[in-house]
């Protein structure tokens, strides 16, 4: 019941702002809607953890541990988002970019795309998931392209073949997977319902099944944005606006990356630990170099956050190949840190943007020593994304590694560790630039609007709070990772 | 429907999809290219409805006649608009030519029949054989993607894709659950009504026809 009812918020917080032209108040409506999302996450997960799962409308809907964890995720960058897209839209609207009817479908179409994404995590069908993921890539195109440059429309044009290509393979991996349960023997009545392909997953036929897994995995990696079929990823997470881009690169990719999970615990039990393994180890590696060399010759501040992505999915592919109880939950934690941090980046970068008026790093220097608040924000997420303690993301892959290495793949460990401390390099070098410096005499200091700094603020302590605490979130990762891991 | 008939219409429809997809290899007239994905709609729905009669199953057979709704008519249609800017309608300067392509289109078949065994293997029907044929055209789709230039034909690379699916789709495993068959073509129909909105707005806006014009963004 309650799962239908967070369903349905965004929906209605959507409609009632395509009943009226954008204001504030609007925003304010859509801010609170999220906040109820995140709200009734939090209360679905004291409802399922440790329980048996809960479903809806014949078991259309289902939310158990993973799910419920999921829709914290997207509740928490939601409400950091939308709260944003406020000061976006004001922005947007005072420098004569935008009109009010252009910022109204803006309004709805984020609370469409929200709402999609919880389909795709609280759908109990996998066949549902797909037809959320699917929706997400149709209502964001135009997110991307709201702007309307001709960079915007380039990167949504990009972002849709791309992407509808890739969601179209994991269809055909989906019916190949249904296929294969249509064949598991006599008396078993084959559907797409989660829960009982994983209880005929031994009997699926190994040869499809690894077509099928090979096909969801260039599928919707394309949409998580793994290397090969990550070359949409910087263009549209540079182009979309600021809250849109924290979006999407915090909370859709890992939407994705949540339906390559479920196969993978389909796909285990039918063709054993190794062959998903070898599969996500293959694009997760390929992930991380890619993204480790393309960061290095990096000029714009966005693009560089965009290629970060590349790599903290990689690195969340890696966690999932180990696949053991430990790396499933360093996995969702690294999922709801890495959302947080890159949210605050995105948002911080939007704000830079604004206030700055370029992308390029050369440009901007001495930020803070000019606006304290901003570029303090900027600095502290630069360094929870890096991994450094006491944010959550050192934790995580602390967890992940240490995972990888029991189940010997401490040689992937090694290499990533590698491709890290490239990284880290490049993203050092680039954030030296931008923040350190004196600011020139005549300069005032700016001073940063409340706005922008209580939630961004908020999202880094929430971000530190997890790494230093896990009590709030203990016993519900530990029964997500339960869900799917071996 | 007796048996032998029934085969010959699935085979016939079948062969009819693959053989349209290399149609849009050969002709580079973009106007002739949409009549070709038209006969391929068409083709699909005749497999999904052929299916339906055989096994009796009403469902399937509405599936059917929506596809060839769908991806006969409107998806076509949707397309010619696109094209009624005479300056967008021929490809001029495909990465490959021609012949080049249809071979490539043959080492394509090969390569669907190849990496299809271990499911044709499991099913042992008529409709089972044909399934490389649905992978065949998927590649062909792929292909076609990647060695043409301009916005439309991306948009037919895309269907092709989507085609070749929705025939393995039917022939693997008579449709997958109706909801979902129905999310799935209603997608395709939207994400051609997006992709036409943006060509319209990257043509009237920066005059683009050519996706080589498309330079703004790399690395």
């Amino acid at each position: 019941m309650l799962a239908i009812v967070i369903l349905f918020i965004p929906l209605i917080a959507g409609a009632a702002s395509a009943a009226v032209t954008w204001r504030r108040g609007v925003g304010w409506i859509c801010t609170g809607a999220l906040a109820c999302v995140l709200i009734g996450g939090v209360v679905l997960a004291t409802q399922v953890v440790r329980k048996p799962a809960i479903t809806a409308w014949g078991g259309v809907l289902r939310v158990d541990a993973l799910s419920a964890f999921m829709v914290i995720v997207i509740g928490a960058i939601g409400l950091l988002a939308t709260w944003q897209s406020i000061r976006y839209l004001d922005a947007e609207i005072t420098s004569g970019h935008c009109s009010r009817r252009h910022a109204t479908l803006y309004a709805v179409l984020v609370q469409g795309f929200i709402s999609t994404m919880l389909l795709a995590v609280l759908a109990g069908n996998v066949g549902v998931m797909w037809v959320g993921v699917e929706a997400t890539t149709i209502i964001t195109t135009f997110l991307v392209g709201h702007r309307q440059t001709r960079g915007a429309l380039e990167a949504s044009w990009k972002y849709i073949i791309i992407c509808s290509v890739g969601i179209a393979l994991a269809f055909l991996g989906t019916v190949l997977v249904y296929l294969a349960a249509l064949h598991a023997g006599p008396g078993i009545h084959a559907t797409l319902d989660w829960t009982s392909l994983m209880s005929v997953s031994h009997h699926l036929n190994p040869g499809v099944m690894r077509l099928a897994m090979a096909l969801l995995v260039l599928g919707y990696g394309t949409k998580v944005g793994l290397a090969p079929m990550h070359s949409w990823l910087p263009d549209a997470h540079s182009q979309a606006p600021a809250p849109v881009s924290a979006l999407m690169s915090g909370v859709l990719l890992t939407v994705a990356f949540y339906a390559l999970l479920r196969f993978k615990a389909i796909a285990d039990g039918a063709l054993g630990v190794t062959f998903p393994r070898a599969l996500f180890v293959t694009v997760g590696l390929l992930s991380l170099v890619i993204a480790a060399s393309l960061l290095l010759s990096q000029h714009d501040y966005k693009r560089m956050l965009a290629y970060h992505s590349v790599e903290h999915m990689g690195l969340i592919a890696l966690g999932a190949a180990a696949g053991t109880p430990l790396a499933m939950a360093a996995v969702l934690l690294h999922i709801l840190g890495h959302g947080l941090a890159k949210g605050v980046l995105f948002l911080a970068s939007g704000e830079i943007l604004l206030v700055e008026g370029t992308t390029e790093i050369d440009q901007i220097k001495a930020l803070l020593a000019r606006r304290p608040a901003l570029g303090g924000i900027f600095a502290f997420g630069l360094v929870a994304l890096l991994g450094l303690p006491p944010f959550s993301l050192f934790v995580s892959e602390l967890n992940m590694a240490r995972a990888e290495v029991r189940v010997g793949l401490g040689w992937v460990t090694a290499i990533s560790l590698v491709c890290m401390a490239v990284i880290f390099g490049a993203v050092m070098s680039h954030g030296r630039h931008m923040l350190f410096g004196a600011r020139a005499d005549a300069e005032p200091v700016h001073r940063t609007p409340s706005i922008v700094s209580v939630p961004l603020v908020g999202a880094l302590v929430g971000c530190a709070a997890l790494g230093v605490l896990a009590w709030p979130l203990d016993s519900l990762l530990r029964a997500a990772a339960q869900v799917i891991a071996r | 429907m007796s048996s032998s008939t029934y085969t010959s219409a699935l085979e016939l429809a079948a062969g009819l999809v693959i053989l349209c997809a290399v149609v849009t290899l050969w002709r580079r007239s973009l106007s002739a290219i949409v009549k070709a994905l038209a006969v391929q709609g068409m083709a699909l729905g005749a497999v999904a409805l052929v299916l339906g009669l055989r096994q009796h199953d009403d469902v399937l057979i509405i599936v059917g006649c929506l596809v060839i709704v769908a991806k006969g008519a409107a998806i076509p249609t949707l397309l010619g608009r696109v094209l009624a800017n005479d300056r967008l309608s021929r490809e001029t300067a495909p990465l490959v030519n021609v012949p080049a392509s249809l071979v490539g289109a043959g080492a394509l078949t090969f390569l669907a029949y190849g990496a299809t065994r271990p499911v044709v293997a499991l099913v042992s029907t008529t409709a089972g054989r044909l399934i490389p044929l649905g992978f065949a055209t998927l590649l062909i789709g792929f292909f076609s993607m990647v060695v043409r230039r301009k916005a439309a034909s991306q948009i037919v690379g895309l269907l092709l894709v989507d085609n070749g699916i929705a025939l393995v789709a039917f022939l693997a495993t008579a449709g997958v659950p109706l909801l979902v068959e129905l999310g799935a073509s209603l997608d395709v129909l939207l994400v051609v009504v997006v992709l036409r909105v943006l060509a319209v707005r990257l043509w009237s806006k920066f005059a683009v026809l050519d996706l080589d014009q498309l330079r703004e963004l790399h690395d």
